[in-house]
């Protein structure tokens, strides 16, 4: 094929790193491709539906925005993906692959569900929300430890085993829900009788109705959670250490720090969080656990973690992308008698686009015969 | 004359730096050529474009008489030539056979066995030893090499050319390597072997060919060249550079090395009893062809590398200067927590010194972000010192924020270097601190490195240069074979004397002077 | 023999069966370096794609055919799943997006193409069938399948995908270990650049790689709708376990094809362990035990995973360059 050695073609396209990238370029590239996908989107919806896309998405906006109560869910589908993103962070900057958020969430709302159950009755109400809280982070700060401490010493493949971890995850939540169910058809909601260990649903009475929300407590912990990763990826000691050992593991030695040690503590911190996201599902969101507590957001969040590329504000700028997009497809499911995978397919065409656009941030494509030839 | 490869009048340039500048030479059939010249006198780039690495920028390459374009090194092979580089382009999961088969023509059909016997062939005809179902992981770094030249050989090669072969080889293995390249010769097959071993360049090749910066010095014949006239055509004449050389004032001792003794992961001794004092008050050069323990030396020192039982390393602080601290055995955090003031300036830049991602500010913080008892590191300091570096050593950087690998080879090297002596070393060390900079942003580092000497810094400089080397520093130790094969003063030493000892590791015994 | 081994070994094979399609697929891809996270999302689009098409032929078609539903069924799967992998090779070769992330997109995109349409088919049923292709892929074999007794029951009851499963493997690992193009794929895996200086065209072979793994993939999930789930289409996430499960028992294989004939075989015991182990190994479980039982397949794999990582040995480990991306600089 190429054996004819006295024929050079120089090739058609040649790609080239950019070096520098201007907010404005990337604001550019990122909403032109959302706006694709949203097209994309709209010819999908019509061909399949025949219905006129705009007013479609018109429907999807009222899916967030119609009532406040809407909103308040949609801010509250919000705070938990955010969290399990937030948790994410640390890891991802320290280059470890964490797909077992979806495991370390379900096992932190397992214990505090657990909890809920035993000692519902007899801890008064601030000692019971503090075992809570303490147990679901440990839980989740361990199963995310486990193979973190492979990886520091044994280099196991962190991916594919934080992967099968999630399921070790469910599999034990289903067994102890079976437990925790008795003769009962389902669980249904935990502590019914006194609603011990159940966040008070209230507002904050002095702002406009659209803010008053039902999940407060779920919404602020999740914002001082957003500013607190955000100054502790940039500022803090730990974060400083977590973004050598992240970017070269040579310079993190010559650094003096021990990488094995940040490892291990970063994960920990990422699965602590996660428990805490699956605490605040069970004590704020649903009172009950299932196996589908987590419900795929330790996986969204992924996504999530990825495009913000660890800062915090733009997790939660994607998340509520995230959110909108899937409230809105059920609002479109509802209101065509269509069905809420919708979502799923908007969602993933949107993400296909989005990822697939972070080339052209950080690449420069040449066509053949454009200046370079001059220059020579 | 029967010539199986010339070249005529090729330069290659990168960037600004000019690799190879009008070089003409010829390869004959049936003959072994030893190209020789120091570390960046352009050797490699040289052979890389006959092998189709690269394509000259200017100049023609005749291959059998013929004009040829070597585009690939699949151009390369279908010309029958074939490069044995210092980085073997192995699988390590896959056998010999595997390896040798690899990408091989589709029309031929696919035999494993077949491709076997042949290269049995190949290996009894130049005597290979060579286990063909052996795993390239289970390889020692000499069976690897024999399976690189088998694999050339096999694909059809007639002119060979080989990188520093016996870099990685035992004397032994170095021998047998000589009796395959002698057969192939024999076989009227052309080998180019690029090195910097004067000995083994007079056992083996036929004709030497001298590089010296990018020039193509001269031709000799073997037979007429001796160890000196080599050294002599290689190091070129004494060039004087005016860098700025002060005397040594009250020299005190810092840095006591005694039997060092490393072993790399392959444990392969890199760095053999090596003992000698560094002090403050002058700049001890380390000269050496590169890999011959220089870089194990120092990480040894910081604390990077684990040495043997019985090495030491003391260390003598400021304001302590009776009171010896062991630095074996303790990490880089340990050594720093000690209280010794030890810079260091690795030669991987960017993947050990810096990091990439993070601007001037973040970068000044990287071995002191732990001071303190505060969560969060510190902000305003190593912004105060980042603004500090950037105008002393005149710093071109769009911001204090531009992650800095973003920023020019001088730049990238003024930010480390900036950091390192900010921090009122007592010790200094610096591999390779100039390489790749513009001739200004060097003497701006040559400067940097006398002031500290003046200050007091006992300076450790790594180079390759020898006439940097010779202006530079007030003493001159040579490693070879890592060893210390001998210490000599700088001000009377000649460019011939530090060549001889860097490519001629002396008798035992004779290489213990201080 | 104890019937109810018996039976439990009939569960496991099929089972079994549909997990090694997954992870078939799945190896051919990891083997050229792509890690792919949407095995689930594939066997989704496989499964989905295979039913509907034998849906319509058979409800549109005056006199379908058994031997067509087969091919039409096959044919779509393979083509839908053939078109994830595509996106997913588009978007992490030539647009060089992170493997693991386009991955779990893929998967959720996958499950919201064959729920959403599913849905459509089911028009408000719970389950819709396709009982004429059913039929079709589990169409047992004439005469061994009833001559032997027992050992017909355990070894010639089952659809010819079963022994298509075992075919392609014993295939696959012909093709990896013993052809040019297994040989050149393997080493695109290890070290693309190696491959890459010995002119091998890497971003040829991990796109084939990657699509004609999703496409082998994609019959897992077809088995399982059309064989294993009776023919039946109904919106539950258990394809998505499944996939999970293949790509687990990837890593039990140690990325070799033969392994995974057994080692499907064996998940699929442990899967229905819970039920069998009352009558076959005398052991009570209480019932909400079960749910733990089913994580055994995982915690298995993670044993193996940590195994190969303690052992180092190399023969063992995933391919050297598994989910990183591949471009060589310019000269």
């Amino acid at each position: 094929m190429s054996s004819n050695h006295s024929v050079h073609r120089e090739p058609a396209v040649r790609i080239v790193k950019r070096d520098t990238v201007t907010m404005g370029k990337k604001i550019f590239v990122r909403a032109a491709a959302i706006l694709l996908a949203l097209v994309v989107d709209a010819f999908f919806i019509f061909f399949v539906t025949g219905l006129n896309p705009l007013s479609v998405y018109r429907v999807m906006f009222d899916g967030t925005f119609m009532t406040p109560i809407r909103f308040s869910w949609a801010l509250r589908d919000l705070a938990t993906l955010l969290c399990i993103g937030i948790a994410l962070a640390p890891a991802f900057r320290m280059r470890f692959w964490n797909v077992g958020a979806e495991g370390q969430v379900l096992v932190g709302g397992l214990v505090t569900a657990l909890v809920m159950v035993r000692c519902g009755q007899s801890l008064p109400t601030p000692l019971l929300f503090l075992v809570m809280f303490v147990t679901s982070i440990a839980a989740g700060a361990v199963w995310g430890m486990i193979p973190s401490f492979f990886k520091a010493f044994w280099n196991t493949n962190e991916t594919l085993f934080t992967l099968m971890m999630n399921y070790v995850a469910t599999s034990i939540v289903a067994c102890m829900t079976n437990i925790m169910r008795g003769q009962a058809s389902s669980l249904g909601k935990l502590n019914m009788s006194n609603q011990a260990g159940w966040f008070p649903q209230f507002g904050i009475t002095f702002l406009p109705d659209i803010l008053n929300q039902r999940y407060t407590i779920n919404i602020l912990s999740v914002i001082l959670l957003m500013f607190g990763m955000f100054l502790y990826m940039k500022y803090s000691k730990q974060g400083y250490e977590i973004a050598v050992v992240g970017e070269s593991e040579n310079t993190a030695r010559y650094a003096g720090i021990n990488v094995r040690k940040v490892t291990i503590r970063t994960m920990l911190i990422s699965g602590a969080i996660c428990g805490f996201a699956g605490f605040l599902i069970v004590a704020g969101r649903d009172q009950t656990i299932s196996t589908a507590s987590a419900g795929g957001q330790g996986f969204t969040a992924i996504i999530v973690a990825w495009l913000a590329k660890f800062n915090t504000f733009y997790m939660a700028l994607i998340s509520f992308l995230l959110v909108f997009l899937s409230r809105g497809a059920s609002e479109i499911a509802s209101a065509y008698s269509l069905n809420d995978f919708a979502a799923s397919i908007i969602e993933g065409i949107i993400l296909f686009f989005i990822l697939g656009s972070e080339f052209f941030i950080n690449y420069r494509m040449i066509f053949r015969g454009s200046g370079k030839e001059v220059q020579a | 004359m029967d010539y199986a490869v010339r070249l005529r009048h090729v330069t290659k340039t990168f960037g600004k730096v000019v690799a190879n500048h009008d070089v003409s030479m010829d390869i004959r059939k049936g003959e072994i050529l030893a190209l020789l010249g120091e570390n960046g006198s352009g050797k490699t780039t040289l052979m890389n474009m006959i092998a189709g690495i690269y394509y000259p920028d200017a100049g023609e390459i005749l291959v059998n008489g013929k004009t040829a374009e070597i585009r690939s090194p699949k151009d390369a092979y279908d010309l029958g030539i074939g490069m044995i580089h210092q980085h073997f382009k192995l699988i390590d999961v896959f056998t010999a056979v595997e390896n040798i088969a690899l990408g091989l023509e589709k029309n031929e059909k696919f035999d494993l066995k077949a491709i076997e016997a042949r290269v049995k062939e190949i290996c009894e005809k130049y005597h290979f030893e060579l286990d063909f179902q052996q795993k390239v992981y289970e390889m020692s770094v000499s069976q690897k090499q024999t399976l690189e030249i088998v694999k050339v050989l096999y694909r059809g090669a007639d002119i060979l050319i080989l990188d520093e072969p016996t870099a990685v080889l035992t004397p032994q293995e170095t021998e047998r390597l000589f009796n395959v390249i002698r057969n192939m010769k024999a076989d009227n097959k052309s080998v180019i072997i690029i090195t910097h071993k004067l000995h083994e360049v007079l056992s083996i090749s036929d004709r030497v060919a001298i590089l010296r910066k990018g020039e193509y010095v001269d031709e000799i014949d073997t037979a007429e060249a001796t160890e000196a006239s080599l050294t002599e055509m290689m190091v070129g004449r004494k060039v004087e550079l005016n860098i700025g050389r002060s005397e040594p004032v009250n020299p005190v001792r810092r840095l006591s090395v005694r039997n060092l003794t490393v072993y790399n992961l392959e444990d392969v001794k890199v760095l053999n009893d090596v003992s000698f004092d560094a002090y403050g008050g002058e700049i001890l050069g380390i000269a050496g062809i590169s890999g011959n323990g220089q870089k194990e030396l120092l990480e040894a020192v910081a604390g990077l590398q684990p040495a043997a039982a019985g090495s030491s390393i003391e260390f003598f602080e400021r304001g302590s200067e009776n009171v010896a601290m062991e630095l074996v055995g303790k990490s880089p955090r340990k050594i720093r927590n000690a209280g010794v003031h030890l810079a260091f300036v690795p030669e991987d830049r960017l993947g050990m010194g810096l990091v990439g991602s993070m601007g001037m500010t973040g970068n000044m913080l990287l071995k002191t972000y732990g001071k303190g008892h505060s969560l969060f590191t510190d902000v305003k300091a190593p912004r105060v010192m980042a603004e500090r570096v950037k105008d002393e050593l005149e710093v071109v950087t769009p911001s204090l924020s531009t992650p800095v690998s973003r920023l020019s080879g001088g730049n990238v090297q003024k930010v480390l270097v900036g950091r390192e002596i900010s921090e009122a070393p007592t010790v200094l060390m610096t591999a390779y601190a100039v390489r790749g900079l513009d001739i200004n942003t060097s003497y701006t580092i040559y400067n940097l490195l006398d002031e500290e000497k003046r200050n007091g810094v006992a300076v450790i400089y790594v180079g390759e240069d020898l006439d940097v080397l010779i202006d530079l520093c007030d003493r001159i130790l040579v490693l070879c074979g890592g060893r210390v094969n001998g210490i000599v003063d700088a001000r009377s030493t000649t460019k011939e004397e530090v060549g001889m000892l860097m490519t001629n590791l002396r008798k035992e015994g004779t290489a213990r002077e201080q | 023999m104890n019937s109810s081994l018996i039976a439990w070994i009939l569960r496991a094979i099929p089972f079994g069966t549909i997990i090694m399609f997954g992870s078939m697929g799945e190896i051919i891809t990891e083997k050229s370096g792509n890690l792919n996270l949407g095995v689930p999302g594939i066997m989704y689009l496989g499964g989905f794609a295979g039913f509907a098409s034998s849906y319509f032929y058979e409800k549109l078609s005056p006199n379908p055919k058994g031997w067509v539903c087969v091919l039409l069924a096959l044919f779509c799967a393979v083509a839908a799943s053939m078109l994830g992998g595509l996106i997913f090779s588009f978007l992490t070769i030539t647009l060089r997006a992170n493997q693991n992330v386009t991955g779990l997109a893929l998967t959720t995109f996958g499950m919201g193409v064959a729920n959403f349409f599913g849905v459509f088919i089911l028009n408000g049923a719970s389950y819709t069938a396709a009982p004429l292709a059913y039929a079709s892929f589990s169409k047992k074999m004439p005469v061994l399948s009833s001559s032997f007794g027992t050992v017909s029951e355990i070894l010639f009851s089952y659809g010819f995908l079963v022994y298509a499963a075992i075919i392609m493997a014993v295939a696959l690992h012909f093709v990896l270990n013993k052809s040019r193009v297994g040989l050149n794929l393997r080493a695109v895996g290890e070290n693309p650049g190696t491959a890459d200086a010995a002119g091998i065209n890497v971003t040829r072979y991990k796109y084939l790689a990657t699509c004609i793994g999703a496409g082998i993939s994609g019959i897992g999930g077809l088995y399982y709708v059309l064989d294993y789930n009776q023919g039946i289409w109904a919106t539950t996430g258990q394809i998505e376990a499944l996939g999970w499960l293949a790509v687990a028992l990837v890593i039990f294989t140690t990325w070799k094809p033969l392994n995974a004939i057994w080692g499907a075989y064996l998940f699929g015991m442990l899967y229905w362990l819970y039920q069998f182990l009352p009558g076959v190994l005398g052991i009570h479980i209480s019932s909400y035990m079960t749910d733990l039982v089913q994580m055994v397949p995982y915690v298995v794999t993670i044993v193996v995973l940590v195994v190969v990582s303690f052992r180092k040995k190399k023969e063992n480990q995933p391919p050297a360059s598994l989910g990183l991306s591949y471009f060589r600089e310019d000269r």
